[in-house]
C-alpha cells in the first residue's frame, strides 16, 4: 500500500517537470535538452538557499527563478544567436553541470537535518508517503490553474499560435522570438521547481540527478496522450500529471519483475519507446481491439 | 490630386553582391499607391512580384531606396510592426492559419493584428456572434465551423479563412498573393468573387499578385506588369476598363522576346 501511496506522490511531483516540458515539446514543437540541466539546477539552488538560511518556500521559489534563468539563455542562444534548438540545449545544459557544482560547492548535499516544505507539523501528522501525496497535489493544482489561466489569455493565445504557425504568428504582428524565449523561460522554471521538489522529497541534491529526466518527463506527457486521445488543451495539461503517476506505477511494476534501480534510465527509456511506438503498434496488432474483446465477456 | 498612401521611391534589392552573379532582383522601381486603389500585379516567373511583397511586408531588406507609409519613412521598420497597418494572403492555405487552433481563435488573434498582446482573458465566447456574421459572408459554410480546428477545413475554406483574418481588422493596405492559385478552378472563382465583393465594399487599398489575365483586367482600377525586377507597364482608370486580353497578351509576348 504505501509503495503505492509513494508512487502518486513521486508521479504528482514529476508531474510538474512533465507541465514544464509540455510547455516546449508539445507548444512551442521543440526538443528542449535545457531541462537535464534546470532540473539539478531547481535541486541545487533550492539546498543551496536552504544552507544558507532560506524558508524552504522562499528557496523553492528560488529555484523556480534558476531554472527560469538558465531556461532565458537557450532562448536567447537560439532566437537572437540562430542556434539551433537542440544544441542551445545541449550547450546550456552541458554548461549548467559546471554551474551546478559551483551552486552547491560539492556533488551532493544532505537535507537530513535541514527544514524542507514536507517537515511542518501538518504534513508529518499523516501517515507514510500521504506527505508528498498533499504537497504533490497542492503544488501541481497551483501550477496547472495558472497554466490553464495563462493559455486563455491574448499573450497565451499568442504563444500557441507561435507554435503552431511561426510565419502566421509573426504575420500578425506576434514577436515570435519574444514568446519562443519566454516559453523556454517559464518551462525551465518549472522543471527546476520541480527538481526542488524532487531534492526535499528525497532529502538531497546531487548534481547527476538530471540524467534521464527528459525522458521521465516526455513519458509523462505521451502515456498521458496515448490513455486519453483526443482532448483539449486543459484537459491535455491534466493528463500529463495523470501520465506521470502512471508512469511510475509501470515503474514500479517492472522493479516487482526484479530489475533493480540501476536499470531505471534504461526501463525509462524502453517504456517511452513501447508508448511513442503504440500508433504504429496499433495499427499492427490491433491492440485496443484485442484488449476490447479481452474485457467482453464471451458468450 | 490625393496624396500617396503608400510609396516606394527608387527601390533597388541586389542579392549575391560582388560576386559575378550579383543581380538587382528589384532594380530602381518606383510606385504610389493611393487610398482605395485596387491594383492587380501581372508578371512571369521570377519577374519581381514575390520579391515586391517581400520588400512592402518588410521580409526582404532594400539595398537602396526609401518606403513611405503616409508620407513617413518605414524603409527599416520590422515586419511585426507593419502588421499595424499591412496584412497578407499567402498562395499556401497552409500559411495563413494555425492548424490546431480553432476558425475562432484563429479569427480573434487575427482581431488583435499588430496590437499588444497581454494577460487579459481573450473572451472567446462574447466573439462568436460577430465571428459567426463574418464569416457567413464567405457563403462556403465557414460560419458553421467555428469551433473546428483550421486544419480540418478544406483549401478553399482555409484560404477563405486566411482573407477574413487579413482584413477583420482594417489593413491600410492589404496584399494578397495568389491567394485563389492553390484551389481548384470553381472554389477559386468563389473565393475571387467574395474578395472583390469585400475590397470594393470596404473601399480596402489592395495589391494582388495574380496569373490569371482574365482576373488581372476584371478586377481592380489599375494594373501593373513586372519584369526583370521592373515595373514595365503601369494602367489604371478607364485606360484599364479599355484594355482587352489581346492588347495585354501582345505587350506580354513583347517581354518575352
Amino acid at each position: 500500500m504505501s509503495i503505492i501511496v509513494s508512487a502518486i506522490g513521486q508521479g504528482l511531483t514529476w508531474g510538474i517537470v512533465g507541465i514544464g516540458l509540455f510547455l516546449t515539446f508539445r507548444i512551442l514543437d521543440f526538443p528542449d535538452m535545457t531541462v537535464e540541466g534546470t532540473f539539478p539546477m531547481g535541486a541545487a539552488a533550492c539546498v543551496a538557499a536552504i544552507y544558507s538560511g532560506a524558508s524552504p518556500l522562499v528557496a523553492t521559489l528560488i529555484a523556480f527563478v534558476a531554472g527560469m534563468l538558465a531556461g532565458l539563455v537557450t532562448g536567447f542562444l537560439y532566437t537572437k544567436g540562430k542556434i539551433p534548438v537542440l544544441l542551445a540545449g545541449i550547450l546550456v545544459m552541458t554548461a549548467a553541470y559546471s554551474v551546478n557544482l559551483r551552486i552547491m560547492g560539492r556533488a551532493n548535499l544532505s537535507l537530513f537535518d535541514k527544514p524542507t516544505m514536507l517537515k511542518n507539523h501538518f504534513l508529518e501528522s499523516l501517515p507514510p508517503y500521504f506527505d508528498s501525496v498533499v504537497l504533490g497535489i497542492v503544488v501541481v493544482a497551483i501550477v496547472t490553474a495558472l497554466i490553464v489561466y495563462f493559455l486563455q489569455t491574448n499573450l497565451g493565445q499568442a504563444f500557441i499560435a507561435t507554435g503552431d504557425n511561426p510565419n502566421m504568428a509573426r504575420s500578425l504582428g506576434i514577436s515570435t522570438d519574444a514568446m519562443q524565449i519566454m516559453g523556454l523561460g517559464v518551462s525551465n522554471g518549472l522543471i527546476g521547481l520541480g527538481g526542488a521538489l524532487v531534492a526535499q522529497n528525497n532529502g538531497f541534491a546531487d548534481v547527476n540527478m538530471g540524467i534521464g529526466v527528459i525522458v521521465v518527463a516526455l513519458a509523462s506527457i505521451i502515456i498521458g496522450e496515448v490513455v486519453f486521445g483526443d482532448l483539449t488543451m486543459n484537459q491535455r495539461l491534466i493528463a500529463v500529471t495523470i501520465g506521470s503517476i502512471l508512469y511510475r506505477f509501470v515503474i514500479l511494476l517492472v522493479l516487482k519483475l526484479g530489475f533493480n534501480a540501476n536499470d531505471l534510465n534504461l526501463i525509462s527509456a524502453i517504456v517511452l519507446a513501447l508508448f511513442m511506438m503504440f500508433p504504429v503498434l496499433e495499427k499492427r496488432f490491433r491492440i485496443r481491439h484485442t484488449l476490447a474483446k479481452g474485457m467482453t465477456k464471451h458468450d | 490630386m490625393t496624396e500617396p498612401i503608400f510609396e516606394l521611391n527608387d527601390i533597388v534589392v541586389t542579392v549575391n553582391h560582388g560576386t559575378p552573379e550579383q543581380i538587382n532582383i528589384m532594380d530602381h522601381v518606383n510606385l504610389s499607391v493611393f487610398p482605395g486603389d485596387f491594383i492587380t500585379i501581372l508578371g512571369s516567373n521570377g519577374a519581381g512580384k514575390s520579391t515586391l511583397f517581400n520588400v512592402i511586408g518588410g521580409n526582404l531588406p532594400v539595398t537602396s531606396g526609401q518606403i513611405l507609409l503616409n508620407g513617413k519613412d518605414i524603409t527599416s521598420m520590422s515586419v511585426e510592426k507593419r502588421t499595424r497597418f499591412l496584412s497578407r494572403v499567402f498562395q499556401d492555405p497552409k500559411m495563413g492559419t494555425a492548424p490546431r487552433m480553432t476558425v475562432a481563435e484563429n479569427l480573434l488573434l487575427s482581431e488583435k493584428r499588430g496590437q499588444r498582446r497581454g494577460f487579459a482573458p481573450r473572451h472567446l465566447k462574447t466573439h462568436m456572434d460577430k465571428f459567426k456574421q463574418i464569416t457567413s459572408v464567405m457563403n462556403n459554410g465557414l460560419e458553421h465551423r467555428l469551433n473546428t480546428a483550421t486544419g480540418k477545413l478544406s483549401g478553399g475554406q482555409r484560404q477563405a479563412l486566411s482573407f477574413l483574418m487579413a482584413t477583420i481588422k482594417r489593413p491600410d493596405i492589404l496584399l494578397l498573393d495568389e491567394h485563389t492559385a492553390a484551389l481548384d478552378p470553381q472554389t477559386s472563382q468563389e473565393l475571387m468573387t467574395a474578395t472583390n465583393d469585400q475590397i470594393t465594399r470596404n473601399h480596402l487599398t489592395c495589391l494582388m499578385i495574380t496569373h490569371h489575365l482574365d482576373d488581372a483586367l476584371k478586377y481592380g482600377n489599375r494594373l501593373i506588369v513586372l519584369d526583370n525586377g521592373r515595373i514595365t507597364y503601369d494602367i489604371s482608370g478607364d485606360e484599364k476598363d479599355n484594355l482587352t486580353k489581346e492588347e495585354l497578351l501582345s505587350f506580354f509576348n513583347d517581354i518575352e522576346e
